[in-house]
């Protein structure tokens, strides 16, 4: 189809490929480490767009979907001795699973309420897996220094989980891409502007919703496996941490919510200046802070709301209509 | 002609408020039906009761040979009814070909997207929309967003077709322009039910009229039957004797 053609998913995939690729040139393992960190939050941004850009529905629970699906593959990797590939896709498997399951029960709830109930699971996980013995209760999971030999030793194994992180935010934008141009997105999207008049016009809106939430589960979830494998050890509190979901709203609208370049923009850009903030020591009346850049956080999602609701992406869109051919 | 639509009996209340008593009717198939009444005499409710917005308390609807009381919306949309509503719903940050696309790709035929584009231009012509197809639908005026509400329906290819006062707040050229559209509508085969307060407009379109006032169906007839009804003249002026004095008075 000619829509497969369309120039705003080659520059997309051009923009993606420029970060990505200099690691891999220079073989620099502290810029790779860096560049890491960029497409993780590429991947969580650009599957959360897909239940909060497409479909209108505000999650502040995705990292529950990194987190258990990050658990599960650490799980087979360590006590059943699964390789990293099998491991990342049942990481996958397991958070697609739970989207299933929670898709049923809360995607009737809407807006707000919503929004409440997926910090409350993301919660209640945490605290269960806390507890949860199997998966090593408060202390977490670590993984013995022998499970990286197959992989060449720890400093292969680093690289190698660069290559599947660069090849599932490659798979995510792909996804992303389909889902907008396709049937499920028009139904997504219909939903989003008005739910009640979709599916006076027949969008069978419960089926969709949760079409669209096991989708932007499933990325994260393995994405999940490969950090903690990466990581070594996996910890409730690391695992579940509620800011990395805020931090992905903030990519998503900083960009551009309901487009494919716009969560990736988002995540690039609020990287960059995490980034920045981090290695900045900022000080209050002699007082050094910490998490910095979730002030900054606060603040941007405030003016972004405020003032550029579409994001980057949309507001070019928006301001240029022109653009709309190269930009999606 | 064969019934498309049996209405057997529906009540809904709200709490307290009866919204709709025991309304009863049929309506073959290829008719202009048209609902009146005051407002808040439950038209509109009656339209959500159909379509699956509400359950009705008592009663059922038969569409098409089918019980379909108590089916989800999206689940009548499927079986081929379609509506618009009485505060237009546009998708506001969707293009208008890819509004009237939802009408195609989700109701009664299920298309994939090319043939629906396809078909949304054809429809977007047909309700005189063709230039607006890659605006967004948020920034068409009232008149326009009305039109847009009946090419979706429309895009749906339905067989039977809700209209909520769809003429309301035009002006007097695009009533005309309108009322040619909904004659067109009929004489491809599509069975209408319009809701409307402007009398000499649904007069002039409907094959047959009901007048709904507190939820009752009062009166049921071709449109000169019910502009005699005493019953009629009194739910609109309150008196049947004033409305005859304004009438001498005027003579």
């Amino acid at each position: 189809m000619k829509k497969w053609l369309h120039p705003g998913l080659w520059l997309t995939l051009a923009i993606l490929l420029v970060i990505s690729i200099w690691p891999i040139l220079t073989r620099d393992a502290a810029l790779r480490e860096r560049t890491f960190t960029i497409l993780l939050a590429i991947v969580m941004a650009s599957s959360l767009n897909i239940i909060l850009g497409y479909t209108g529905y505000v999650s502040f629970g995705h990292v529950v979907f990194y987190g258990l699906g990050g658990y599960m593959g650490v799980y087979a990797i360590d006590k059943w001795g699964w390789p990293l590939p099998a491991g990342v896709l049942l990481g996958g498997l397991t958070a697609g699973l739970l989207a299933f399951l929670l898709g049923r029960a809360i995607l009737r709830l809407r807006g707000a309420y919503f929004a409440l109930v997926t910090i409350g699971i993301n919660e209640a996980m945490r605290t269960f897996v806390s507890n949860f013995q199997p998966f090593g209760a408060s202390t977490g999971i670590e993984l013995h220094f022998s499970v990286y030999k197959p992989y060449g030793g720890a400093a292969e194994a680093l690289w190698l989980t660069y290559y599947l992180v660069v090849a599932l935010s490659l798979i995510n934008i792909l996804l992303s891409y389909w889902v907008r141009q396709s049937k499920l997105g028009l139904g997504l999207m219909a939903i989003r502007e008005d739910e009640d008049a979709a599916e006076v016009m027949g969008v069978v809106a419960p089926q969709y919703k949760t079409l669209a939430y096991v989708l932007s589960a499933i990325l994260p979830g393995m994405l999940g496996v490969l950090f903690f494998f990466k990581n070594g050890t996996v910890e409730p509190k690391d695992a579940f941490r509620l800011h990395f979901s805020i931090e992905a709203i903030v990519m998503v609208m900083l960009g551009g919510q309901g487009t494919v370049l716009g969560p990736l923009v988002g995540a690039w850009g609020y990287q960059r200046l995490r980034g920045l903030l981090l290695t900045t020591n900022w000080k209050i009346a002699g007082l050094a802070i910490k998490d910095f850049q979730l002030v900054i956080a606060g603040i941007l999602l405030l003016l972004i709301v405020l003032f550029v609701p579409a994001g980057l992406v949309g507001w070019l869109q928006q301001k240029f209509s022109k653009l709309r051919r190269v930009l999606i | 002609m064969s019934i498309l639509l049996s209405v057997q009996g529906v009540t809904k209340r709200f709490g307290g408020l009866q919204a709709l008593t025991r309304v009863t009717f049929d309506l073959p198939e290829g008719q202009i039906l048209g609902l009146i009444g005051p407002n808040g005499a439950g038209k509109t409710t009656l339209f959500n009761v159909i379509n699956g917005v509400y359950t009705p308390e008592e009663g059922r609807i038969i569409f098409r040979g089918e019980d379909i009381t108590g089916r989800k919306p999206y689940e009548v949309a499927h079986r081929g009814l379609a509506r618009t509503h009485q505060i237009v719903r546009p998708l506001n940050q969707l293009t208008v070909r890819e509004n009237v696309m939802v009408g195609a790709c989700f109701g009664r035929e299920n298309h994939l997207l090319h043939r629906a584009a396809e078909i949304a231009d054809e429809i977007l012509e047909l309700v005189g929309l063709k230039e607006r197809a890659e605006q967004l639908a948020g920034s068409l005026n009232v008149a326009q967003k009305k039109r847009l509400e009946m090419a979706r329906a429309l895009a749906a290819h339905p067989y039977l077709l809700l209209l909520d006062e769809v003429l309301a707040g035009l002006n007097p050229s695009e009533v005309e322009g309108m009322l040619n559209t909904i004659r067109a509508i009929r004489d491809r085969g599509i069975t209408i039910i319009m809701i409307e307060h402007l009398m000499h407009a649904i007069m002039n379109v409907s094959e047959r009229i009901i007048v709904l006032d507190y939820g009752e169906q009062i009166a049921e007839g071709t449109p000169q039957e019910i502009s005699n009804n005493p019953r009629v003249i009194e739910a609109y002026l309150g008196d049947p004797n004033l409305a005859k004095r304004l009438l001498e008075e005027v003579s």
